[in-house]
């Protein structure tokens, strides 16, 4: 028995952190809002491998499981990624789709990255479709999070079909909600890091205001939430990568648990931010408003919590 | 990442759970098949004779050494014991604050003697002990104690109030903090003391609990003589006037820290079933979703803090989110049952019994306001 990242997997995390931080600093989410998406990150992060840890080694992937790979998307949660790392490494990558930028309508029918990315996963009803970027046409979407790229994706070529397996697209998609609820326990994250630093330097009344009770209340229950979103997480990554029973319920406890944590944070880190977080000079409404999006993508925090409910008979 | 139990713990699980199993039947035969509330008088008696069947069988410590009674067992041994021991019905464990606060101060600082005094007669509960921490003027501000102690010769003579005992008025024993130097202020010049209940000056008496259970005790002492060797090994645990560093090195113990997760994923398991037996909408089938997952969250979090503790690191502060989280927790749990029950939730029952009892968590064992404070200040960093 035992719980949590070995020094392996630990190794590998902290490597896409070492990189996240010096290729993905908020400067970048910044230029992707402004339509100036850096490549560097992406192909940084393709280079250590993380797009291929699920693919067999003799396709020349790392020939790993999800309990590495969730890891590092926590690290693209908490780095405000602009590229789809959960859809390529975690999604597609085990349907056979390497080698590109993978975006899908899988978590919704906005599907984020659709300007940017290079092939598309579409559900069907025959199943699920790939599409190369000429196969079809993008209408692009205004949403909250610019850095999203968000679009409408509608096929115009014939596509490949790669599976038409009900238990193979539904393990499809407990990876996305995992891999999201991932980037949640990271934003959740760097919310609660941003705000306990502000909170800190910010004087009023002649005193740092972290030091007023109130103010630590509210980041004490964020701390809360986050302190056992994290633990379900990985959790349900070693639920998917071992096939457990229980892996589909694990997911949804995932994501539901990590939604509230984002929730939870986000209003705690905007208020203990007062009137500089409610601008977008201050970093803070590039995570938040990612969180706003991912806890409604790939499952609802109440659909997971009729999955849940569904499984225990309820 | 390994959530495999060993063989050997696969074994003690299976031994465990027959036992249990026999165990619990022929002692619900034996009290006549009513199983009254351990926090009043006669229900404690009756768990008594449970405990003592624990003891004989090996289960009450399970995590202690063998020469105390227990099993040598880990910090895993001792979840398993607990997952088996509410998942089986097993009644409230009236022995706990001995066995819970007591002995991790005895295991850190108590001399060989005291342990070998003190710990086998908890662990088979022929002495059983209460706390005496809080008074009328120090419940969260626990340093303000002002029972004092005064050295004489061959022991000491004790003055004072303390009160919210638990269970105080079915106790022989007392732990608790005195004042022993009278000029001392705050958390300096206080003594770990262990006191028989039964010395001349010691009125002991009893309070009803928000529940109406006689589960409080208030002990007045009154020019009470303490002989030094009124407890086997002596009755100062620590060092004279050192006794508030007791409590910080017991407070910082893995055992005084943990709680396991199984008692609650017993009750989220119970409300399931209650949910089946009442009916229930999809609103309500949604919420107890929630708190199922909430509980799932605090077995899986406990698995990630044992493998730090087996592992040989620690954890500090950090046991203040757990508290904040079973003490939450267990009252969404009763409040969803009470609103599956509708109308008749306000009958006498386990599960109005089982919410008044839920709605004491966040008040006692540090206030949830004091965890937070704890939580922003050491695990946040935040200033003071």
């Amino acid at each position: 028995m035992r719980f949590g990242l070995d020094d392996d997997r630990t190794a590998m995390r902290d490597a896409a952190r070492e990189l996240l931080a010096r290729w993905c600093p908020p400067d970048v989410v910044r230029a992707a809002w402004e339509g100036r998406p850096d490549p560097r990150p992406w192909q940084v992060l393709v280079e250590m491998g993380a797009t291929s840890v699920l693919v067999p080694e003799s396709r020349g992937g790392l020939g790993l499981d999800e309990t590495f790979l969730t890891p590092v998307i926590e690290e693209a949660g908490w780095a405000a990624l602009p590229q789809p790392l959960t859809t390529t490494a975690l999604v597609a990558a085990p349907l056979g789709v390497t080698d590109s930028m993978v975006a899908t309508d899988m978590g919704g029918p906005l599907v984020p990255q659709a300007v940017i990315a290079e092939a598309f996963l579409i559900s069907e009803d025959a199943g699920l479709r790939l599409y190369q970027r000429e196969e079809v046409d993008i209408e692009p979407v205004v949403t909250v999070d610019r850095a999203r790229h968000c679009g409408r994706v509608r096929p115009r070529g014939p596509g490949t079909p790669l599976s038409d397996d009900r238990s193979v697209i539904a393990l499809a998609f407990d990876r996305g909600v995992l891999g999201t609820a991932a980037e949640l326990v990271g934003l959740a994250h760097r919310m609660l890091d941003l705000t306990v630093g502000y909170v800190t330097e910010r004087h009023q009344f002649g005193r740092p205001v972290g030091s007023f009770q109130a103010v630590k209340h509210h980041l004490a229950r964020a701390q809360l939430e986050l302190s056992f979103a994290a633990p379900a997480v990985t959790y349900a990554a070693y639920a998917v990568a071992n096939g457990l029973r229980d892996a589909s319920r694990s997911v949804s406890t995932a994501k539901w648990l990590a939604g509230q944590a984002a929730a939870v944070t986000g209003r705690a880190a905007l208020q203990c931010h007062g009137a500089i977080g409610y601008t977008t000079e201050a970093d803070l409404h590039l995570f938040l408003k990612r969180s706003w999006a991912l806890s409604r993508t790939w499952g609802s925090s109440d659909s997971h919590a009729d999955r849940v409910a569904a499984s225990l008979g309820l | 990442m390994d959530l495999t139990w060993n063989q050997e713990q696969e074994a003690f699980r299976a031994e465990l759970r027959e036992w249990l199993e026999r165990n619990l039947t022929e002692w619900r035969q034996q009290i006549g098949g009513v199983e009254l509330s351990g926090d009043t008088r006669e229900g404690f008696s009756q768990q008594l004779l449970w405990e003592r069947r624990l003891h004989e069988g090996g289960w009450s410590v399970v995590s202690w050494p063998r020469r105390y009674g227990g099993r040598n067992g880990s910090l895993w041994e001792w979840l398993i014991f607990e997952e088996e021991y509410w998942q089986a019905g097993g009644p409230q464990r009236v022995t706990q604050n001995g066995i819970q606060i007591l002995a991790p101060a005895l295991f850190e600082l108590g001399s060989p003697e005291q342990r070998d005094a003190i710990l086998p007669r908890m662990a088979a509960a022929v002495d059983l002990w209460c706390q005496g921490w809080s008074e009328p003027g120090a419940g969260s501000d626990l340093a303000s104690v002002t029972s004092r102690a005064r050295a004489t010769d061959g022991g000491w003579v004790l003055n004072g109030h303390k009160t919210w005992t638990t269970r105080g008025a079915f106790c022989s024993h007392l732990f608790g903090l005195f004042r022993s130097d009278p000029d001392s202020e705050r958390h300096r010049g206080l003594t770990y003391l262990l006191v028989p209940l039964d010395l001349d000056g010691i009125t002991v008496r009893g309070f009803s609990r928000l529940d109406g259970d006689e589960g409080f005790a208030e002990v007045f002492f009154d020019e009470v003589f303490l002989p030094c060797d009124a407890v086997g090994g002596g009755v100062v645990l620590g060092e004279v006037d050192q006794g508030w560093s007791v409590v910080v090195a017991t407070a910082g113990s893995e055992r005084g820290l943990l709680r396991s997760p199984g008692r609650y994923r017993a009750t989220a398991e119970s409300l399931v079933a209650l949910s089946g037996a009442t009916g229930s909408d999809r609103w309500q089938r949604r919420r107890i979703a929630r708190a199922w997952m909430k509980t799932e969250a605090f077995r899986l979090q406990t698995l990630q803090t044992v493998t730090t503790l087996t592992a040989g690191g620690s954890i500090g502060a950090e046991a203040s989110l757990t508290k904040l989280w079973w003490s939450e927790l267990d009252i969404e749990l009763h409040e969803l049952a009470l609103d599956l029950l509708g109308p008749e939730a306000e009958m006498e029952g386990v599960w109005s019994k089982g919410y008044q009892f839920a709605l004491a968590g966040p008040i006692y064992a540090g206030t949830n306001e004091i965890q937070r404070n704890i939580v922003a200040e050491r695990v946040l960093g935040l200033p003071r």
